[in-house]
């Protein structure tokens, strides 16, 4: 019986030559990371352990990026928790302000997520690394501590659902309107302890870019993980960021599957998930919401191609007199190439606010909080209830192409109008 | 080991963000997140309920965000288990390893109605519903996880493992 991809990176990592959907392994990790948020948790139960040293200062990454700049004083207080960790045990990878970008485009652009390692980190969307074709998934700030000293996990081996993806995409739609249509498919626990693996041809057509925003919303529909197979995209992705070494795993012709899930990808159209709950996605072009205010960035729609195309659809245009629009690049590096290439200058003129990287707005932390009634269209990941603010504020998930089509606009629409 | 309290209902998939909304996040202080517990499914949870009290939910609680803040907050409110349908494998991860007593049972997620007293056996798995006189049967952990438990959560696994050279 062959293996999947998931399996073969499980496997490797716990010195077995198989392992079996069900099987309870403990594993080596090649990476843990944690954020402002749950870094400090384990970082004091690390500290209770007495212990001198992590278990490798390059495999473990702080990213202070919830809060960052920091809004208040505790949160710069739980930065400082980190700040100092860092120092103290040597911690190669930590990032502060003027450096730091959303963990989850901070690590790959850094080279820190290749193929076939495997990754765990205290953010729930720490599966977008398996668009690298490695084995990530998120954990508590315990999981953190833990694996900080010992460099091991416990995993329960996953069973998988291979979704293939036939065709084409259609003008606008990209890997954001892929994963909506999928968990609208299975729902938001459809792959609940499962990993998703993505294949097909609209996957082999779909950029490293695409398939990250995918993968980071695996967990919203329960997963486990998120994979893709690797491919010359990834390689070459991977070869000019970093000179370690790196293993490419792919799933066996005969790999077991508890599901398989086949799309039409030429008839999926750009799409918008309504509150609360992500699986609830409808097209846009029928949405006719009239919405408050715009958000594009964020761990899942928050890189350079991502503000390409808000920006080819903003050029020469302004956001409508009733919308707010946040444009927030998600790295230093994303922001200095959206700088590069005039894309800086298409939203100011848009008059949208463009700020440093942070996860800010997405998780109602600051840098756009909602009002009581409020509501906004973003391209994150979570649209429930007071995810941006007040509890009675409501969330609207699409790419980036609806979303400044909406911001023109003054309501959900789907890009097609402005043309 | 048992727990004994009034029940209180939530639906399906309660996401950590109404268990502990991101903008009380500053801070990891067990007692400061119990005052908000709950707060974005319910602001007047905190107010209602006794020490001892158990949250019964559907399908995938605690889904979304990977905060262990959630089942912290659970913790320290002095909810003493949470039934659930089924529960999003973060949320299922991080309360095995801080001690929050969880159980899966459809049945009782299913049964229980909102008020009945409820008492629930850890060890035999039954989940005794005192208001209705009826009786439910919890799905049993694993041993892998049997084990984590018995030895009181992650961090004293590592730490025995650690003293014990079996690092």
């Amino acid at each position: 019986m062959g293996m999947t991809i998931t399996e073969k990176i499980l496997a490797a990592h716990s010195g077995r030559q198989t392992v079996e959907p069900g099987d309870l392994i403990e594993a080596r990790v090649d990476l843990v990371l944690g954020n402002d948020i749950t870094a400090p948790i384990a970082i004091k139960e690390f500290r209770e352990l007495g212990i001198k040293n992590v278990f490798d200062p390059e495999g473990v990454a702080l990213i202070p990026d919830h809060f960052t700049p920091n809004k208040d004083i505790k949160s710069a207080e739980q930065v400082k928790i980190l700040r100092d960790f860092a120092r103290e045990f040597g911690i190669v990878h930590f990032y502060d302000v003027g450096r730091v970008g959303v963990e989850h485009a901070l690590l790959p652009e850094l080279g820190l997520t290749r193929p076939g390692m495997l990754i765990i980190g205290a953010d729930s969307h720490t599966c977008t690394y398996g668009a690298m074709g490695a084995f990530a998934t998120g954990v508590g700030s315990t999981d953190m501590a833990a694996a900080m000293a010992t460099g091991k996990a416990w995993f329960k081996v996953p069973e998988s659902i291979r979704f293939v993806y036939r065709g084409k995409l259609n003008p606008y739609v990209n890997g954001k309107d892929l994963i909506l249509h999928t968990i609208g498919d299975i729902g938001v626990d459809g792959a609940l302890y499962m990993a998703m693996e993505f294949t097909g041809e609209a996957i082999d057509g779909l950029s490293l870019e695409g398939r990250l925003t995918m993968a980071n919303m695996a967990i919203e529909a329960g997963g486990k993980n998120g994979i893709f197979r690797p491919d010359e995209k990834t390689v070459e992705y991977v070869k000019t960021r970093s000179r370690r070494p790196y293993t490419v795993y792919e799933s066996d012709t005969d790999a077991r599957y508890a599901d398989v899930r086949e799309y039409d990808a030429s008839r999926i159209e750009p799409l918008v998930a309504f509150p609360h709950l992500p699986e609830n996605v409808k097209p846009a072009r029928e949405a006719g919401v009239e919405i408050d205010q715009v958000v594009i960035g964020s761990c899942t729609n928050g890189r350079i191609e991502d503000l390409r195309e808000a920006a080819a659809i903003l050029k020469n245009r302004k956001a409508h007199r009733n919308i707010r629009l946040i444009i927030i690049p998600a790295t230093q590096e994303i922001y200095r190439r959206a700088m590069d290439e005039g894309l800086l200058e298409i939203f100011i003129q848009a008059e949208a606010a463009v700020s440093a990287p942070t996860c800010g707005p997405c998780l109602g932390g600051h840098m756009g909080i909602l009002a009581e009634g409020e509501r906004c269209l973003a391209t994150t990941n979570r649209n429930f209830v007071g995810r941006m603010g007040h509890p009675k504020s409501e969330v609207y998930l699409a790419g980036p192409a609806v979303a400044a089509a909406s911001a023109v606009l003054g309501r959900i629409a789907h890009p097609d109008e402005l043309r | 080991m048992k727990a004994k309290g009034k029940a209180w209902r939530f639906g399906d998939d309660v996401n950590t963000d109404e268990i502990i909304p991101a903008r009380h996040l500053n801070t990891f202080d067990p007692d400061e997140l119990a005052m908000h517990c709950m707060e974005d499914a319910d602001p007047e949870f905190m107010k209602k309920i006794a020490p001892g009290d158990i949250i019964v939910a559907g399908k995938n609680f605690g889904c979304g965000s990977s905060r262990e803040h959630a089942p912290i907050a659970i913790k320290a409110a002095r909810i003493s288990c949470v039934i659930a349908d089924s529960y999003a494998r973060i949320f299922y991860r991080n309360s095995i390893n801080i001690g929050l007593p969880i159980v899966e049972s459809a049945e009782a997620a299913k049964g229980i109605a909102e008020g009945d007293v409820i008492e629930v056996d850890f060890d035999t798995g039954k989940i005794v519903n005192h208001t209705q006189k009826r009786e439910y049967a919890a799905r049993p952990f694993p041993p892998f996880m049997q084990d984590l438990i018995a030895k009181g959560g992650l961090m004293n696994k590592v730490k025995s493992e650690l003293a014990g050279g079996n690092h």
